[in-house]
Order: C-alpha cells, then sequence, then structure tokens
C-alpha cells in the first residue's frame, strides 16, 4: 500500500476521498436528516433528507392508486411472491419442484385475477390504478420469468440449421426487438398497437406493455443463452447424439444444464437491465414505484428543496437492495454449481 | 471384406464426404461382419475418423449408403436415433458430460433413450464400471479422475446401452502415455465379444485384437489385409512407408 511514494499518495488521496463521502452520506441520511415532524420540520432543516415526506407517501410508494379498501389484495399477493421465495432460497426445502410448478403456473392466474378483480365478490380494480413498487414487481418478474423460456427457445431456433425457416425467423426477430429502443417499443405498444386493432378489442394497457418488456427482453436473453450454447464444447453435442438422444433429450439433459451456468451472469445482468428499465412505463402513463415517487415530489403542499433528493434516494436505496440481492444470490448459485466438477 | 464371418453389421458403400474443397472420403466401401474387430490406421486427414463418424452420422456423408444393422441412414431422424441406440462411440477427447457423476453418465442414455428404470440402469452402469475397474468412483465427476480413467468411464458409458456396434475414434491419442496402457487393457477385453472398429495408431493392440486392419491415406482404403500380412507383408509403398514410420519408435 505505502510501498512506494507514488502509491502512496493515491491510498492517502482515496482513504480521504472515501471518508469525505461517507461521511456527508451519514450526515444527510442520517444526523442531519429529519425523521419525525412535517414539511414545516423540512423547510427549516434543509442539510438532511426530509423521511416524513416518505413516511407520509409510503402506502403510495408501495400501492399507487390502488384503493385503500382493496390493499390487502396486494399484501396478499407479495406476501405468497415473496414467501415462495424465501422457500426456494432454501434449499432443501420439501416439495421445491412442486413449489416451483405453482408458482409458474397457478400463482401468476391467480395474482391477476385478485389483483384486477371484477370476478366473484372482488371489486374491479383496473390496471391504470396499478401503481408503485407493486407494479414494478408485477411487470418485472412477469416479463423476467416468460423472457427466459422464449429467450431459450429463440436461441435454440437461432442455431438450428436443419431448419432454414425457424432459424430465419429467430434471426429477424432477434435482430429486430435488438435493433429498436425499448421506448420506442412501449409508445408503440401503448398508442399505435390499437390503431392496428379493431375498436372492439381493447387490449389492457399494463398487458400491451408487458407484451413489449418480454418480446423485448427475450430478445436479448436469447443472445445470452446463444453465448452460452456456443461457449459449450462441441463434444458435448457429440457425445449426446452418439448415445442415441433426441434433439429435446440432449438439449434438457446434457447442453442446457451446462450452457445455463456458463450464462448465470450475462442471464443476471439482462434480468437486473430489465428490473430497473420497468421504469420507462412511466412514458406510458403507468405510474411505477419510481413514477409514484415523482409524483409525490411535484406536489406543491410538499415543496422543499430536500424533498426531491428524498425521494430520489429512498428509490436508489430499494433498487439498490433488490438488484444486489439479486446478484449475490447468482454469484452464490454460480459457485455452486461450480464446485468439485470443474477440478481437474 | 476380409474375413467372412457370419451377417453383416455395417455395409458402407461408395462413401464421399467433402468439406468445403477438400475431399475427406472418396469411393470408400467396407463391411463389417458381426464379431469382427477392425483397426483403422493412416495419417491424420486421411479421412479414417471422418469414416466412422459417418457410421453414426455424426458426419453426413455427401454421397454413398451405409447400413447399420440392416437399416440404412438417411435423414429419417428418428432412425439415425435408433441405429446411434446400437452403436456405441469412444471419443478422442472423452466427452463425458462434467455435470453428471460418473455414474449418472452411465445411466443418462440407459433412462431416457433405453427408457429403463432407475434401479436397472444403475445395476448395469455398476456392471460395467466394475469391468472398466473402476466401480470406486461412480459418485465422482468427471473433473476428478485422470484421463485414462475417464476414457475408461466413457467406454463404460457406451457400452451400457449394449450395442451390437463400438467404434473407436482414437481413444488413446489424447491421454498422456502412463495412461494409454490402461485403457488399451479395457479394450482389448470387451473387443472379444463385441463388433468393434476402432481408428488408432496402437499398433500392439492391433496386433492382439485385430481382424482385419485398414490402411487410409488422402480420403481412399489403400490396404486392408488380416493383420499378419499387414504388417509383415504389407503391398502397398505408402502402407510400408507409413508402418516403418509409426513402427520405428
Amino acid at each position: 500500500m505505502f510501498f512506494s511514494f507514488r502509491n502512496g499518495i493515491l491510498s492517502v488521496a482515496a482513504a480521504v476521498f472515501l471518508f469525505w463521502i461517507i461521511s456527508s452520506l451519514v450526515n444527510w441520511f442520517f444526523l442531519d436528516a429529519v425523521w419525525f415532524g412535517t414539511i414545516e420540520d423540512c423547510r427549516l432543516h434543509q442539510d438532511g433528507a426530509c423521511w416524513p415526506f416518505v413516511g407520509v407517501r409510503f402506502s403510495q410508494f408501495l400501492y399507487g392508486f390502488y384503493p385503500s379498501a382493496e390493499r390487502w389484495r396486494v399484501n396478499l399477493v407479495l406476501g405468497i411472491f415473496f414467501g415462495a421465495i424465501g422457500l426456494l432460497v432454501y434449499e432443501r426445502m420439501p416439495y421445491r419442484s412442486k413449489i416451483v410448478i405453482f408458482m409458474l403456473c397457478v400463482f401468476p392466474l391467480f395474482a391477476w385475477f385478485l389483483l384486477r378483480g371484477g370476478v366473484l365478490w372482488l371489486a374491479d380494480v383496473p390496471t391504470g390504478r396499478w401503481g408503485g413498487f407493486m407494479l414494478t414487481l408485477v411487470l418485472a418478474s412477469v416479463s423476467i420469468v416468460a423472457s427466459l423460456p422464449l429467450g431459450i427457445l429463440l436461441a435454440l431456433g437461432r442455431r438450428a440449421n436443419t431448419l432454414p425457416f425457424v432459424k430465419a425467423f429467430c434471426v429477424v426477430f432477434i435482430e429486430f426487438w435488438r435493433g429498436v429502443p425499448l421506448i420506442t417499443v412501449l409508445f408503440a405498444t401503448a398508442f399505435m398497437l390499437p390503431l392496428f386493432m379493431p375498436a372492439s378489442v381493447n387490449f389492457d394497457q399494463l398487458l400491451r406493455a408487458m407484451v413489449g418488456f418480454i418480446l423485448f427482453s427475450s430478445a436479448y436473453m436469447a443472445e445470452v443463452v446463444r453465448g452460452g450454447l456456443e461457449g459449450l464444447d462441441r463434444g458435448q453435442y457429440e457425445a449426446s447424439d452418439a448415445l442415441g438422444m433426441s434433439y429435446w433429450q440432449s438439449r434438457k439433459r446434457v447442453i442446457l444444464p451446462q450452457a445455463l451456468k456458463i450464462m448465470i451472469p450475462g442471464i443476471l445482468l439482462t434480468i437486473i437491465g430489465l428490473f430497473k428499465d420497468t421504469t420507462l412505463v412511466l412514458i406510458i402513463g403507468l405510474l411505477d414505484f419510481l413514477g409514484m415517487i415523482q409524483a409525490g415530489i411535484a406536489d406543491p403542499r410538499w415543496g422543499s428543496p430536500n424533498v426531491p433528493f428524498t425521494g430520489y434516494a429512498f428509490a436508489a436505496l430499494v433498487y439498490f437492495c433488490f438488484c444486489y440481492s439479486m446478484s449475490v444470490y447468482a454469484r452464490y448459485i454460480e459457485k455452486k454449481y461450480s464446485e468439485g466438477r470443474d477440478r481437474r | 471384406m476380409v474375413s467372412e464371418k457370419g451377417e453383416t453389421v455395417v455395409e458402407i458403400s461408395h462413401l464421399e464426404k467433402r468439406f468445403g474443397s477438400f475431399t475427406a472420403l472418396r469411393d470408400v466401401s467396407l463391411r463389417v461382419g458381426k464379431g469382427e474387430r477392425i483397426v483403422i490406421c493412416g495419417p491424420s486427414g486421411s479421412g479414417k475418423s471422418t469414416l466412422i463418424r459417418c457410421i453414426n452420422r455424426l458426419e453426413v456423408p455427401d454421397k454413398g449408403r451405409i447400413v447399420v444393422d440392416g437399416v440404412e441412414l438417411t435423414d429419417d431422424v428418428k432412425a439415425i436415433e435408433g441405429i446411434r441406440r446400437n452403436v456405441g462411440m469412444v471419443f478422442q477427447q472423452f466427452n463425458l458430460f462434467p455435470h453428471l457423476t460418473v455414474l449418472e453418465n452411465c445411466t443418462l442414455a440407459q433412462i431416457w433413450v433405453a427408457k429403463k428404470s432407475q434401479a436397472a440402469a444403475d445395476k448395469t452402469a455398476e456392471h460395467y464400471l466394475e469391468r472398466v475397474h473402476i466401480p470406486e468412483q461412480k459418485h465422482k465427476y468427471p473433473g476428478q479422475l485422470s484421463g485414462g480413467q475417464q476414457q475408461r468411464v466413457a467406454i463404460a458409458r457406451a457400452l451400457c446401452m449394449e450395442p451390437k456396434v463400438m467404434l473407436y475414434d482414437e481413444p488413446t491419442s489424447a491421454l498422456d502415455p502412463e495412461m494409454i496402457a490402461e485403457v488399451l487393457d479395457v479394450m482389448v477385453e470387451f473387443a472379444d465379444t463385441m463388433t468393434t472398429v476402432c481408428v488408432t495408431h496402437e499398433m500392439g493392440f492391433a496386433r492382439k485384437v485385430a481382424d482385419c486392419m485398414i490402411f487410409m491415406d488422402a480420403g481412399q482404403i489403400v490396404e486392408a489385409s488380416d493383420p499378419k500380412t499387414f504388417f509383415t507383408n504389407p503391398k502397398s509403398e505408402r502402407t510400408k512407408l507409413f508402418l516403418s514410420q509409426i513402427l520405428e519408435h
């Protein structure tokens, strides 16, 4: 660290800089922050965060404009969602595969009908009233879960040299969606799609955005998966062929398990990108987590210089927690799969 | 071709294969009878690997016919899968599945291709792992084994499908010298009871097991004869030169 004069200077400078950054963050976030009170207190102490703003707006950040009386439905869905994730992280969980199947097949339908309502005695809650963090989670989890299998199929299709039409379709599909900005996709699905549809077909705005996200991200996922497939030794394909395995048997038992392992970092990158990109639904008038925070900031009753900073800092904190925990879990999985297998 | 043993297992006629402008095989015909053991040798690039890779259609020939066990190889995927079940192959680079244990490597195709029960597959796998002398390694992953051990697992994996023909594609070329013997020993043991086509430069092995020696050069079969004639009195000058080059060491 201090071996040479130049390194010494650099180390000291870095330490001073870090100390300055951390101490000002701690001051702003905690020591100088206003923890309780009203907007009046925030206006008096502008050197720190204005947490009462987050406290008052918290339920809106979480639920958007979802009617208060019906918020138990969101709570129930989120409870099951996070509960299942908690159970699945624990690997020795009995019935693990059954939980996965339930979460992938039954839960999305259940969640949709429960959140959307309009069936049984449940009051109708149009998706226009969904918002906040719950909307972010719905968009992100649906797009992530749907784009991975689609991406795998597209990547396999792109490598199917014996099926030229399938291959051509996959190449065009992937290159098209990769060549178009996400904002354009959202605009197109939100405003242009209805122009081409008969007036009687009223496709839900949120569903349209979701389809846009899924198509867009599956193209990216496909390219990541293709990287993994191509990184795999040709001998693996030949060995499984030589044993008489069919195309799908070999993909399922031999090729994908290995390719997916190589691809974990790339998949994670795509997932995290997608999670953050969901914010773009803002431009088609859906207010996700960040959108709700921005709406809150714009409220003149909460006009104080530290309020916008507080809002964005809170958003950053929440996004960071989610992305970082995904990152940690992915690294854990990667490590687990490489143990004892690649040693030679 | 040379030996006239009973029924034909593999019949190759007028095979041609090109890679771009390079002709790997030109007008190659070969008959493998049941129980026959054929050793193919030749300089690199002579088409010997391509030839045996055509037998289970890892390479698709441009011209010619291949009939394996009475079934002609065409583009019919189901027929090819059926033929591959009956043709075991051992590769130069082992090509074990690194994400599966040794035992799982041996049971995978039995369970999913031959539709055997887990218990039956395990039993067969253990039997063959015993016969290649590595029953104690069955719960390890391929990456934890030596090259010689991996190649023996690969042999066991192919044998577990109880194939009618075994194809060996330079099985000892990627091995460290001290591991070659252990693999050849295993191959000799099985050659007695199994129709075998082997591409190799191990002439000691060839002398021991071959019924028929084939020498290939530039995509053609230059010489095919019984091992005794082949080693002592080869007809072609090309064969003589090749033999003198590899036997000198």
